[in-house]
C-alpha cells in the first residue's frame, strides 16, 4: 500500500517537475550551442564537490556532479541518477533504482558502487553535514548493478530530502575508492557525470567547462560551453554585467543596491527563484549564557525593536521577506502561528525595564561579508539605541568573525544559514543543547537549552508520516518563537540577474547551483 | 671588484633581512584571530570540533608554535614555500602562476609613471609660474589626491561602459582564442585601464619630486654659472639641471617600484588582474597562512632586490657615488 502511494507520488512529483520545468518553454524549442558567461565570486578552493561543500564550489560543480535526484521550487523531489524509488510502510527501508546507461566523463559505468561508496565511505568522512544525518543510516547495500538499498535504524523524515548535489555528490568509486581520494582528489581533472565537463582552470581568471556530449538526459545540455569569471570586486562584476561581457550574474553577485539598476537594462530578467532548497535565514546570535541577554525579556525587547520592514525595504532594496521564526516560510513544516513580533519600539522599553536593563554595553559583530551587510548591522544598532540598549559593533573579517563565535567571544552578532528544506536537516542543529559545542559557527552558537525543544527536536526528525511531524514542529516552533533564542530578522531572496535570452536557467530548487544543463540561449 | 663585492655584500644583508622578514610575518599573521582550519570549516556551512580537528591536522596547525615555524623556515630554506591549505596547491606554483600578470601590470604602471612624471615635472620645473606649470601642479595634486579605486571604477565606466572602447575586466578575452600578435594585442588592450589607473598615482609624486626637486637644482651655483658661460637653456636643463634633481626621484623610485608589486592589491581586484597583489589578499582574508607568508617573501625579495639596483643606477646617473 505504501509502496504504491509512494510510487505515485514519485510519479506525480516527476509529472509536476517536468511540468514545471518545461512549462514556460514549451512554445520554444531549446536551441543547441552558445556560451554561457558566468560570474563567480569568490574563486572556489576546489571543484571536489563532496571534499569541499563550500557555495561556491557548488556553483560550478553542480554541473559537474549529480546525485540521485533533484528538487523542484516546492521541494518535491524529482528524478535524476535514480529514476524510480520506493519507501516501505514504516518509512525504515528506502530502495533506488538506478537510471541504466550513465556514464562518467571518463566513459565508465555509473552503478550503484558508485551510490555506495559515495555515501558510505567518501562522504562520511568529508562532509560534517551529512555524516550526522547518516548517522539514521544502518545500512546501504547495492542489491544489483542499479537498485541500491538504505535501510534506517528508525523513520528519518527528512531523508528523500538529503539527494541534492551539493550534500550528496555521486562520486566515481572506479578511480578513488581503496585510494588515499583526500590526496588523489585532483583539481583539474573532476570527474562527474553531469552535463557538463571541466575543460580548463586559469586561476584567479576563469573557469571552463564543455558540454558532456554523452550526457544522459536526450538533447542535453544545449550549451556548447559556460565560462565562470572570477571577478573579485562587486561593481567591477556589475559593471562586467553592464558591458555584456557575463550573461548571468547568480543570487548574491552583487551589491543589492545596483539589483534595481541592471534589473531595468534592457534583455535583463532577474527571478529570486531558485534558493527554495537553501532558503537562507537571516538572524542575530544572541549569547544566551551571561549578561543582559541570559534574560529572555531582553531578548524579545530586542526583537520588538528592531524594524525588520525597514531592512527589507530599504537595506535590502525590497527583497526577502520579515522572519517570524526559525523556519523559513518556504521550508517544510513552516508555521505562522507564533508570537508575533512586529516592530514596536514603546514595547521592547517596557519589556527592557521589567528586565532592569541598566545600560550595559552590549557588543555587536556584523557579518564580514561587504557592504549591504555592514548597513544593515549599523540600522539594527540605530533601532536597538533608540530604545535605550548600549550597542558597541565591533569590525571583524571573515577569520576573526568566525573565531568569535566559535569561541562564543560575541554578545550579538549577525549570521545567516541554509535550511536545506526540512527543520531536520537545518533548523534544529542551531538551538538543540547536545549541538552546544565550541568550534563551530553553525551549531548552537547562542549556548540555548530548553528539554522540551530537545525532545521535539528528536521526536521531529524520526516521526511518521508527514502529518505527525508538522504538529511536532508547529510546537517547536511557538516555543523558540516565546524562548527567542536567537533575533529572526529576514528570509533572505538573493536575485539572479541574466540576459532574458537565456532560457530555462533556474529549474530546480538549487537554481543556477544545478541549473545550466536545461539552460539554452535563444540567439 | 669594488662593485661586485659591494653586491654580493648586500645579498647577503638581503637574505638576513629577508629570514628576519619571514620569522616575523610568521609570527605576526597568527596574532590574527582565526585559522585556515576554522575559515575552512565555516565556508562549509556545518562544521564540528571533529572536523575542524581533522583540518588542523591535515595543516599541522595542531602542533606547536616554534615546530611550525622551525617546519617552514626549513622549508624555505630548501626553497620549499609549503603548500596552500586552501588551494590544495604547491604555493611557489600559485606564486609563480600569477607574478607574471603582476610583474606586466606594475611594470608597465610604473614605466608610466616614472616616464610621464619626469617629463611633465621638468617641463613645470622649466615653465615655472606659467600656465604651464599651474596645469601639471593642479592634474598632479589631482592624480595624487584621488583615491585609487575611484580612479579605476570611473575609468572603467568611461571607458568601458559608455564608450566601450576598452575590456573593464581580466587580463584577456577569455574564449576568444587569440594566439601571436592577436593575444599580445588583447593582453595590451587589457593592460591599459588598470596600468593607467595604477601609474597616475605614482607619475603624480614624481611629477611634483621631479618639479621640486629641479626648482632647487635650478638655483644652484654651477647652474648660475652655465648660464654666465651662455650654455642654451634647454642643454642647462637636460644636461645640468634635470641629471642631478633625479637622485631623490631614483631613490623613491626605487622604493616604490619594489612595493608596487606586493601593492597593486586593489587595482588588481577591481579590474579582476590575476595577479599577486590579489593572491596576497584573498589568502589574507582566507588565513590561508603558507600562501600569504610566500607572497610577502617574494615581494619583500622584489623590495630588497630593487633596492640594490637602485644603488647601482646611483653610480650611473651620478658617477661622484662610489658604491664600494
Amino acid at each position: 500500500m505504501a509502496f504504491n502511494r509512494s510510487l505515485k507520488a514519485a510519479a506525480f512529483a516527476s509529472v509536476a517537475t517536468l511540468a514545471f520545468v518545461a512549462g514556460p518553454a514549451l512554445a520554444e524549442e531549446p536551441k543547441q550551442g552558445g556560451t554561457a558567461n558566468v560570474v563567480i565570486q569568490p574563486e572556489p578552493p576546489s571543484l571536489n564537490l563532496g571534499m569541499v561543500q563550500n557555495a561556491p564550489t557548488q556553483m560550478v560543480a553542480g554541473n559537474i556532479f549529480e546525485s540521485l535526484l533533484k528538487y523542484d521550487t516546492n521541494l518535491d523531489p524529482v528524478p535524476n541518477l535514480a529514476t524510480e524509488w520506493e519507501v516501505n510502510e514504516d518509512g525504515t527501508v528506502y530502495t533506488f533504482h538506478l537510471k541504466e546507461g550513465v556514464k562518467w566523463h571518463d566513459g565508465e559505468d555509473f552503478t550503484a558502487e558508485d551510490v555506495i561508496f559515495s555515501m558510505d565511505e567518501m562522504l562520511r568522512e568529508t562532509n560534517p553535514r551529512l555524516r550526522v544525518n547518516l548517522d539514521h543510516v544502518e545500512k546501504m547495500e547495492a542489491l544489483d548493478d542499479y537498485t541500491v538499498r538504505f535501510t534506517l535504524k528508525q523513520p528519518f523524515g527528512p531523508f528523500l530530502g538529503l539527494f541534492e548535489v551539493g550534500t550528496v555528490p555521486m562520486w566515481p568509486a572506479h578511480i578513488y575508492q581503496g585510494t588515499n581520494y583526500q590526496e588523489t582528489a585532483d583539481d583539474n581533472d573532476p570527474i562527474g557525470t553531469g552535463p557538463f565537463k571541466f575543460e580548463e582552470w586559469d586561476r584567479g581568471s576563469y573557469i571552463h567547462l564543455v558540454a558532456n556530449e554523452d550526457y544522459h538526459v536526450e538533447g542535453q545540455p544545449y550549451l556548447d560551453e559556460i565560462y565562470w569569471h572570477v571577478i573579485p570586486d562587486a561593481a567591477s562584476r556589475a559593471v562586467a554585467y553592464e558591458n555584456g561581457e557575463v550573461d548571468v550574474l547568480p543570487g548574491g553577485s552583487i551589491e543589492n543596491f545596483d539589483v534595481p539598476r541592471l534589473a531595468e537594462m534592457d534583455n535583463t530578467c532577474m527571478t529570486t527563484k531558485g534558493w527554495e532548497y537553501f532558503a537562507p535565514l537571516a538572524w542575530m546570535w544572541l549569547n544566551n549564557r551571561e549578561g543582559p541577554l541570559a534574560d529572555k525579556r531582553v531578548r524579545q525587547a530586542i526583537m520588538y525593536a528592531i524594524d525588520n520592514e525597514f531592512a527589507q525595504e530599504v537595506v535590502w532594496n525590497n527583497q526577502g521577506r520579515v522572519a517570524t521564526g526559525p523556519v523559513n516560510s518556504v521550508t517544510r513544516f513552516y508555521t505562522d502561528d507564533v508570537t508575533d513580533y512586529s516592530y514596536n519600539p514603546d514595547k521592547a522599553e517596557e519589556l527592557l525595564d521589567e528586565a532592569g536593563y541598566d545600560g550595559e554595553e552590549i557588543s555587536l559583530l556584523p557579518l564580514p561579508y561587504g557592504e549591504t551587510w555592514q548597513r544593515w548591522a549599523e540600522a539594527v544598532q540605530q533601532n536597538l539605541e533608540e530604545v535605550g540598549i548600549n550597542v558597541d559593533m565591533e569590525a571583524t573579517d571573515v577569520g576573526g568573525w568566525n573565531q568569535r563565535l566559535n569561541e562564543w567571544d560575541f554578545d550579538m552578532a549577525f549570521t545567516y544559514l541554509y535550511q536545506y528544506g526540512d527543520p531536520a536537516l537545518g533548523v534544529t542543529r542551531n538551538y538543540i543543547s547536545s549541538n552546544i559545542e565550541k568550534g563551530s559557527p553553525w551549531n548552537n552558537v547562542a549556548g540555548y537549552e530548553n528539554e522540551r525543544v530537545d525532545e521535539l527536536a528528536e521526536q521531529g526528525a524520526v516521526a511518521f508520516p508527514d502529518e505527525k511531524r508538522a504538529e511536532i514542529y508547529k510546537e517547536m516552533q511557538q516555543i523558540l518563537v516565546e524562548d527567542v533564542p536567537v533575533a529572526w530578522l529576514l528570509e533572505l531572496e538573493f536575485p539572479t540577474i541574466y540576459r532574458c535570452d537565456v532560457k530555462n536557467l533556474v529549474t530546480t530548487a538549487i537554481g543556477v547551483n544545478d541549473g545550466f544543463g536545461d539552460a539554452w540561449l535563444d540567439r | 671588484m669594488g662593485k661586485l663585492s659591494f653586491i654580493a655584500r648586500r645579498l647577503v644583508k638581503g637574505v638576513f633581512v629577508l629570514l628576519a622578514i619571514v620569522i616575523l610575518n610568521f609570527l605576526l599573521i597568527r596574532l590574527a584571530p582565526g585559522d585556515p582550519a576554522q575559515v575552512m570549516a565555516g565556508e562549509a556551512g556545518a562544521a564540528d570540533q571533529e572536523f575542524i580537528q581533522q583540518l588542523q591536522e591535515k595543516f599541522g596547525l595542531n602542533q606547536p608554535l616554534h615546530e611550525q615555524l622551525f617546519i617552514y623556515l626549513k622549508g624555505v630554506l630548501t626553497l620549499d614555500l609549503g603548500w596552500s591549505y586552501r588551494q590544495d596547491e604547491a604555493v611557489a606554483t600559485l606564486i609563480f602562476e600569477r607574478l607574471p600578470a603582476t610583474l606586466l601590470l606594475t611594470g608597465t604602471a610604473f614605466c608610466f609613471a616614472l616616464t610621464f612624471g619626469v617629463l611633465l615635472g621638468a617641463l613645470a620645473a622649466a615653465r615655472v609660474g606659467r600656465w604651464t606649470d599651474s596645469l601639471i601642479t593642479v592634474l598632479a595634486l589631482v592624480c595624487y589626491a584621488t583615491p585609487l579605486f575611484w580612479v579605476a571604477l570611473m575609468s572603467i565606466l568611461l571607458f568601458s561602459v559608455y564608450l566601450g572602447w576598452l575590456p573593464g575586466f581580466g587580463m584577456f578575452s577569455v574564449g576568444a582564442g587569440y594566439t601571436g600578435l592577436e593575444f599580445v594585442l588583447d593582453v595590451l588592450r587589457h593592460l591599459i585601464l588598470p596600468a593607467l589607473t595604477l601609474g597616475l598615482f605614482y607619475m603624480a609624486v614624481y611629477t611634483r619630486m621631479t618639479r621640486a626637486s629641479m626648482l632647487e637644482v635650478m638655483e644652484m651655483d654651477y647652474v648660475k654659472t652655465a648660464r654666465a658661460k651662455g650654455l642654451a637653456p634647454g642643454r642647462i636643463t637636460r644636461m645640468h639641471v634635470l641629471r642631478n634633481a633625479l637622485l631623490p626621484v631614483i631613490t623613491l623610485a626605487g622604493i616604490q617600484a619594489g612595493q608596487m608589486v606586493g601593492g597593486a592589491v586593489l587595482t588588481e581586484t577591481v579590474f579582476a588582474w590575476p595577479g599577486i597583489g590579489r593572491l596576497m589578499f584573498d589568502a589574507l582574508l582566507q588565513r590561508d597562512y603558507n600562501l600569504l607568508l610566500g607572497v610577502f617573501l617574494v615581494s619583500s625579495a622584489v623590495v630588497v632586490l630593487f633596492n640594490l639596483v637602485t644603488d647601482l643606477v646611483y653610480t650611473f646617473v651620478d658617477p661622484r657615488i662610489e658604491v664600494s
